[in-house]
């Protein structure tokens, strides 16, 4: 079944404007986290653990609160102790308890990094200088930091007070906080009656968002105790709700105004150093700014985790898969929630398996607690997937694009975790790719002995919908501003102002868009889950629906006719009873003041779910050096479903992002972390995200199949693009140099090695 | 209220330079980097903090037509120079083509990176104004981007360059 529908006709939507926060951010004038300076603004620093995994027998602060130029000093007891409970911030539910603990730890540390204290002082320097005079005495404690050795029988249990779920079973004295399954079909007996079975286990490493701007929070307690936050974040709400849990304090007296924020990628939903701002803030009387290191930012915020995948698939004669089983199994970090969940349901999304079953477990083990880093936990499971299914084409002698083709979800397969598919793009990206010129050309060898190959792969991300406010209030020169709820992380500033235009007949630079603080737009949920433009687009048509309707009414009152007489066609106000009678927008705005006064309006939503999500094709070429097993990208293609591309531009922007992002997962990133859990490489030196030199232009194509869900058609399209990468990578390695590599980064020395293995026949 | 102990300061050294075309003077502690001076003593926070150990680029600024990371760069090391930073790329009430170029060819995503790719990008051509593709990625590896995976940036700076032609 396939439904389609008449391609609508845009004026604003689909056309490039330049940003609105542009010259902002060009002229060096937009302010991020680490930019806030108010008056009589001091400097937070703080002293984190060593150790991985310590008990704290004894915290002494007395001499870093008697230097000089030091005004608090603050440790786990200035902490209210929180019950543990459900903290929901839009995306993921965390646990009270943990999150406190995680924030500021209280008697035990459970990853190196791990704050124990911190001061505000006069200047950052100053700072750091009394943070050496804060005594703290541990009892080190073994640190549980391999899956194999958190899931061992008799394993050193990081929490007692963890009560683990197996499969809905409660299980004490355990690492393991969820395994989860879904199945339907069996799998089992599908297998015994395929044609070929192939089973393979990858590994695949922690990685970290990466994002240019450290954390960075400003917070300001007042003697009424009204609380001011400034801070970079994807979740002002989420920061509100989370000093209000943590700290006990009324919700509605915390104000969040969100920075510009200079990358996220996930990684900036969870609250890190607004609470301890807050509380040095309450003891210091002054606002209290705080930022993390690079090192910090490696060490103690939260990447993407790593782990172990392993997975069978089936397929009968003709290469049709039959079933499919998977066994997921990702380090939480110190506290438990990796992204299990979308990797389940994600990693065989882009194909009709009719037996599935896929077991997935979340464990603690003594490193920082991973966060959401795009596509949160798919990547991982698709790199395990589409590197198998490249392998299994291998196997049955079937051109990979066919495979997909024959086998691809489509509008009314089940996905794993049970919905049916509504109209999706999995097959049009495929056959997107299937068309491209870089498909259709020949990979010629390398003139000086190097080896070439070529692979593919494509991914999926579901994303969410969720709640969104926007108000649009109408200025009496005929120009809007809008206001909005979600950090601009990318653009999105402008891609819900045009949406709004787009309704209003306005041009997408007669929309202000500004991002408005927790008391000044309603709630919103955060920036991630590729929801923004989608769902806070969506808020933003609502917005602009009531704006020309409340016009058409005053429109209505100046001509002295019904409502109902008056239509809104193509940026007029027209009287149906009296042809020549014509506003425009402008025209209109001028007059509101005498019919009623001003046009302010906020439309709020709360859509439910993506509407299908984005489904992505990327297609490379590389080149190995089999002398040193370094590896060029020498050619990139990337297609994927936006649904509606509301900004072209900004689209393609998020395609070659995700795209690079991947590439470097795929040959470079991971965490090399000592037996005692510290890790070794937290710099950018060490820590090696690719550069301009490491990449070649990435080739785009914008597929678009309108989503059913969406008033424009328009997908949430943020994610998805860092899913293909590495199993591309993987595939196209495969091609260049014969053998297989089934884990992560693919760096030099693994290619080497593989290479080696070949040569010596094993 | 809590005593705030007396705080014992630092000597500081006077600096002459020249910052954005401006005879400027500031005291700098001798430990602070130019990237601290030229955040928290000037109030210039264009120039951004993304690693302070020089490997991420987002703090670049021109020293003497060098592009320097300002977090390994000392403040008093400014005496005499001739500084430009972010603040001082675009001339009075317009933009560097480079600036308009970044925005017409969404070059910039989260913004952070931008003020330093700016600084490097703009010290290329003024160097090489024939800078092709492979020297624009070469000069530019040393400001990291995480968000555009550099096609637009790259694409920009060419279209910049055929402008300032």
């Amino acid at each position: 079944m396939t439904t389609t529908e008449k391609p609508q006709e845009f004026n604003v939507v689909g056309t490039r404007p330049i940003r609105h926060d542009g010259v902002d951010k060009v002229l060096g004038r937009a302010l991020y986290g680490a930019d806030i300076r108010l008056a009589s603004m001091i400097y937070g620093a703080v002293l984190r653990s060593p150790h991985a995994h310590a008990k704290i027998t004894r915290i002494d602060t007395s001499k870093a609160e008697a230097m000089p130029g030091v005004f608090a000093v603050m440790s786990g007891k200035d902490m209210p102790l929180v019950a543990s409970g459900a903290l929901d911030l839009g995306e993921t539910v965390d646990d009270t308890a943990f999150t406190s603990d995680r924030i500021m730890a209280h008697s035990k540390v459970v990853y190196k990094g791990h704050p124990v204290a911190a001061v505000a002082a006069i200047d950052s320097n100053t700072g750091l200088e009394a943070l050496k005079l804060i005594e703290v005495e541990y009892e080190v404690l073994k640190p549980v930091i391999t899956l194999e050795d958190a899931m061992a029988p008799g394993a050193i249990v990081i929490h007692e007070g963890l009560i683990g779920s197996d499969l809905g079973e409660q299980v004490k004295n355990t690492n393991i906080a969820v395994h989860n399954r879904l199945e339907f079909g069996d799998p089992e007996a599908a297998f015994d009656q395929s044609k070929t079975v192939i089973e393979r286990t990858f590994i695949i490493s922690r990685a970290h968002q990466g994002y240019i701007e450290p954390h960075a929070s400003t917070a300001f307690w007042a003697p009424d105790g009204k609380i001011t936050v400034w801070t970079t974040t994807q979740a002002p709400f989420g920061v509100r709700k989370t000093i209000s849990a943590l700290l006990n304090q009324p919700l509605s007296n915390i104000k969040v105004t969100p920075t510009e924020i200079g990358g996220g990628f996930g990684g900036k939903i969870p609250v890190y150093l607004e609470p301890l701002a807050a509380v040095l803030s309450k003891k210091a009387g002054r606002p209290v700014k705080i930022q993390m290191d690079r090192r910090a930012v490696f060490e103690a915020s939260g990447p993407g985790p790593g782990g172990t995948v392993k997975v069978k698939m089936g397929v009968d004669d003709k290469g049709k898969i039959t079933a499919a089983t998977a066994d997921i199994r990702y380090g939480a970090g110190a506290y438990p929630g990796a992204s299990i969940g979308a990797a389940a349901s994600g990693i065989f999304a882009c194909y009709e398996v009719p037996n599935v079953r896929v077991d997935s477990y979340d464990i603690v083990i003594n490193m920082s607690k991973t966060a959401a880093y795009r596509a949160p936990g798919t990547p991982q499971a698709t790199f395990a997937s589409e590197t198998l299914v490249g392998e299994l084409c291998e196997i049955i002698g079937m051109d990979p694009m066919e495979f997909h083709l024959l086998n691809a979800s489509k509008e009314g397969t089940r996905r794993p975790d049970g919905p049916l598919f509504p109209r999706v793009g999995n097959e049009g990206c495929l056959l997107a790719i299937k068309g491209s010129d870089h498909f259709k050309s020949t990979l010629e060898p390398s003139a000086e002995g190097k080896l070439r190959g070529r692979g593919m792969a494509s991914g999926y991300w579901n994303g969410i919908g969720n709640k969104s406010s926007v108000t649009i209030n109408v200025n009496e020169d005929g120009l809007v501003s809008l206001i909005e709820g979600n950090p601009d992380i990318g653009g999105t500033r402008t891609t819900i102002a045009m949406q709004a235009a787009e309704i209003l007949g306005l041009p997408a630079e007669d929309v202000h868009p500004a991002v408005g603080d927790t008391d000044s737009i309603g709630y919103s949920d955060l920036t991630a889950g590729s929801r923004t433009t989608y769902a806070t687009g969506t808020a933003a048509i609502e917005a602009a629906r009531m704006v020309i309707d409340e016009m058409k009414k005053r429109v209505a009152m100046i001509w002295e006719t019904e409502y109902e007489n008056i239509e809104h066609i193509d940026g007029m106000f027209i009287s149906k009873v009296a042809p020549d009678q014509k506003f425009t927008f402008k025209e209109a705005a001028g007059k509101l003041g005498q019919t009623g006064g001003p046009v302010a309006l906020t439309g709020t939503v709360n859509v439910r779910g993506s509407g299908g999500g984005s489904f992505g094709t990327h297609l490379v070429d590389v080149e190995v050096d089999p002398d040193t097993g370094k590896v060029e990208i020498l050619r990139y293609t990337a297609a994927q479903d936006a649904g509606k591309a509301v900004h072209p531009s900004y689209v393609e922007g998020q395609f070659q992002g995700g795209a690079v992002q991947g590439i470097g997962w795929a040959l470079n990133e991971e965490y090399y972390t000592s037996e005692d859990g510290v890790m070794i490489n937290s710099t950018f030196l060490d820590y090696r995200m690719p550069t301009s030199l490491d990449v070649p232009m990435i080739d785009t194509i914008i597929v678009e199949v309108p989503n059913v869900n969406h008033p424009f058609g328009v997908r949430g399209i943020g994610e998805t693009s860092i899913v293909p990468p590495a199993p591309a990578v993987a595939n196209a390695l495969a091609d260049a140099i014969g053998a297989r590599l089934y884990q992560t980064p693919m760096n030099p020395g693994r290619i080497l090695e593989a290479l080696a293995a070949k040569q010596s026949g094993k | 209220m809590t005593q705030i102990p007396e705080q014992q300061f630092v000597h500081k050294v006077p600096v002459q330079c020249t910052l954005n075309g401006q005879s400027t003077e500031f005291l700098a502690a001798p430990y602070l980097s130019l990237l601290e001076i030229l955040r928290e003593t000037l109030g210039l926070t264009g120039t951004k903090e993304g690693c302070n150990d020089g490997n991420c680029g987002a703090c670049t600024v021109n020293v003497d037509g060098r592009i320097v990371d300002s977090c390994l760069m000392l403040g008093v090391e400014a005496q005499g120079k001739n500084i430009e930073t972010i603040e001082g790329v675009a001339p009075a009430g317009g933009l560097h083509p480079l600036q308009q170029a970044f925005l017409e060819e969404a070059a910039l995503q989260c913004g952070i990176c931008t003020p330093g790719f700016l600084v490097s990008a703009k010290a290329l051509l003024e160097a090489e104004p024939n800078a092709d593709e492979h020297r624009i990625r070469l000069w530019l590896a040393g400001n990291l981007c995480r968000c555009t995976g550099y096609d637009k940036i790259i694409r920009a700076v060419e279209k910049a360059r055929e402008e300032m032609k």
